[in-house]
């Protein structure tokens, strides 16, 4: 179970989070829904000791995170797997290295059984046959279902997901879908996604909670979550411009007296 | 009034702040770097690596430069000395010059321009692309990993190349001196080894050490802190190679005095 507790961070006094509150029950999946920017990925780096926070704990399995380092941080990273919005591949390596990497560092595993595993993860993702490409030979989709299968390679029991259909066809991000709910499912896994991907959210969430100016403001079944009172949580679900998020939005003084106006002409040569 | 006092003083103490938090910074990277380097398991694959790249990368552009520069040496000495009628000693001069001086501070500045900048580059792309919180998601130290095979590779590569700099120089000035200034080259030889003596080879050896530390520390250092794109991977590289530029001509000056005035 991860207990997510008063948790704040600052960035040059910019308040990312102030004060984030979160229960994950152990085997769900959970997913974290806010506008971009808004620090759902800076929540996520704090559960797996990427950054620290200026006050509060992340709490897991009953071991606060947010202490530890060296090799008691490390041995709690070895029970979580990360994809990252970008996949994060190691471009001097091939993909079945990068997929190997934490067998091979860490695992007590001769070649021959790393190999193997190896194969297991990228056929599970669907990548028979690819071990030797480099990432830059990988398309999107691709890289995106290699860093799955790093993450997953080292058996993890939480495994979080940053942006996982970010970037990707529509096909892509639900063959991406599945694969979050068959890990799940199959795997027994805990799992946060962090998305602004409302279709994905839907599907691969057993509870949603919602992040909006640094705090938690709604947390529940995707069905709650839909029918939710909070007119926040019902503009950005709905992807509606109008309503009590305002940030972001165009000037709309400047926007009602725009007018066309005859393209400047451009002399040539003239010196 | 009083503002017009303390602006340049705040500006002063701001800007030595900053020298301070860099030189912590780089000192904290240098003592995590040492004790990666004691620590197991030390990859001799990546050291082996790392030693091949900075060699295939640095050993041509050394010995072209090594060559003129020698050349170069024997030339400008030439001028005063046969107004002297002492020819002789260019060779000895050429020689003490390229091996306790021009041999390791060349070779450092080289190595920091090409594999510095590459250093940085590199760490740098793998800082803004995420690779480096995945590597700590992997649970796996970026300076155990990617900093200690350096380290070793540059201070196993970096005196190798000074050697061959100072060999490629002795011949730069050998090639001049016989065949330009008329000295025996039997005679150019003994000119040149005679006054060298382990302490100068010793003292270039110890440079160019030193020179290693600095170029992989700052490079590195400067990757890890790299921010914003590929905007910042350009910044980072640039600064990495002159803050070693300027850390290496520094350093030069402080060993050279050291020597001059402790073990004289």
């Amino acid at each position: 179970m991860i207990e997510i507790r008063d948790l704040t961070k600052t960035f040059e006094e910019h308040l990312v989070l102030n004060g984030v509150n979160l229960t994950i029950n152990k085997g769900e999946t959970m997913v974290i829904i806010g506008r971009s920017g808004c620090g759902k990925s800076v929540l996520l780096k704090h559960l797996i000791g990427l950054m620290k926070p200026d006050r509060g704990e992340v709490r897991i399995d009953g071991l606060d995170v947010t202490g530890l380092s060296g090799a008691e941080l490390d041995a709690v990273r070895l029970k979580m797997g990360m994809l990252f919005q970008g996949a994060a591949l190691f471009d001097s390596m091939t993909v079945e290295d990068n997929v190997g990497f934490a067998l091979r560092e860490h695992a007590r595993m001769e070649q021959p059984a790393i190999a193997q595993r190896v194969t297991e993860c990228l056929s599970l993702v669907g990548l028979s046959g690819v071990g030797d490409l480099r990432p830059s030979e990988l398309s999107g989709g691709m890289r995106k279902r290699v860093g799955l299968a790093r993450a997953i390679a080292n058996n993890p029991e939480l495994i979080l997901y940053d942006e996982p259909t970010t970037g990707i066809d529509p096909i892509m991000g639900d063959i991406i879908n599945d694969l979050i709910i068959a890990l799940r499912d199959r795997l027994k896994m805990t799992s946060v996604v962090v998305t602004h991907d409302m279709r994905s959210a839907y599907k691969v969430a057993d509870r949603m909670a919602m992040l909006y100016n640094g705090t938690i403001i709604e947390v529940g079944t995707p069905e709650q979550i839909r029918q939710s009172s909070n007119p926040v949580v019902q503009q950005f679900i709905k992807g509606e411009a109008a309503g009590p998020i305002q940030e972001g939005m165009p000037d709309r003084r400047i926007l009602s007296q725009w007018r066309w106006r005859p393209k400047p002409t451009i002399t040539r040569g003239s010196a | 009034m009083i503002s017009r006092l303390t602006a340049p003083l705040a500006v002063a103490g701001a800007w030595a702040v900053e020298l301070l938090d860099y030189a912590g910074h780089l000192g904290i990277l240098f003592v995590r770097s040492l004790g990666g380097c004691v620590a197991k398991p030390l990859r001799p694959q990546a050291i082996f690596y790392e030693v091949w790249k900075i060699g295939i990368q640095s050993w041509l552009i050394v010995a072209v430069a090594s060559l003129f520069i020698g050349m170069v040496l024997a030339f400008q000495s030439a001028y005063q000395m046969q107004r002297l009628a002492a020819e002789i000693y260019i060779a000895s001069l050429v020689s003490l010059s390229v091996v306790r001086e021009i041999g390791p501070v060349m070779t450092a500045l080289i190595v920091a321009g090409r594999v510095g900048s590459s250093i940085a580059a590199e760490l740098g792309t793998m800082k803004v692309t995420e690779q480096l919180d995945a590597l700590m998601t992997l649970a796996t130290d970026p300076v155990r990993y990617l900093v200690v095979p350096r380290l070793i590779a540059i201070l196993i590569a970096l005196p190798i190349l000074t050697l061959w700099a100072d060999a490629l120089g002795i011949l730069g000035g050998f090639v001049i001196g016989t065949m330009k200034l008329g000295i025996l080259p039997s005679l150019y030889w003994k000119m040149a080894t005679l006054p060298l003596v382990f302490k100068d080879l010793g003292s270039g050896l110890l440079k160019s050490c030193v020179f290693a530390l600095i170029i992989c520390i700052v490079s590195c250092f400067e990757g890890f802190r790299t921010e914003g794109g590929a905007e910042g991977v350009g910044r980072s590289t640039t600064v990495a190679v002159v803050a070693s530029f300027i850390l290496i001509i520094a350093t030069d000056c402080l060993i050279t005095a050291m020597f001059y005035f402790i073990w004289r």
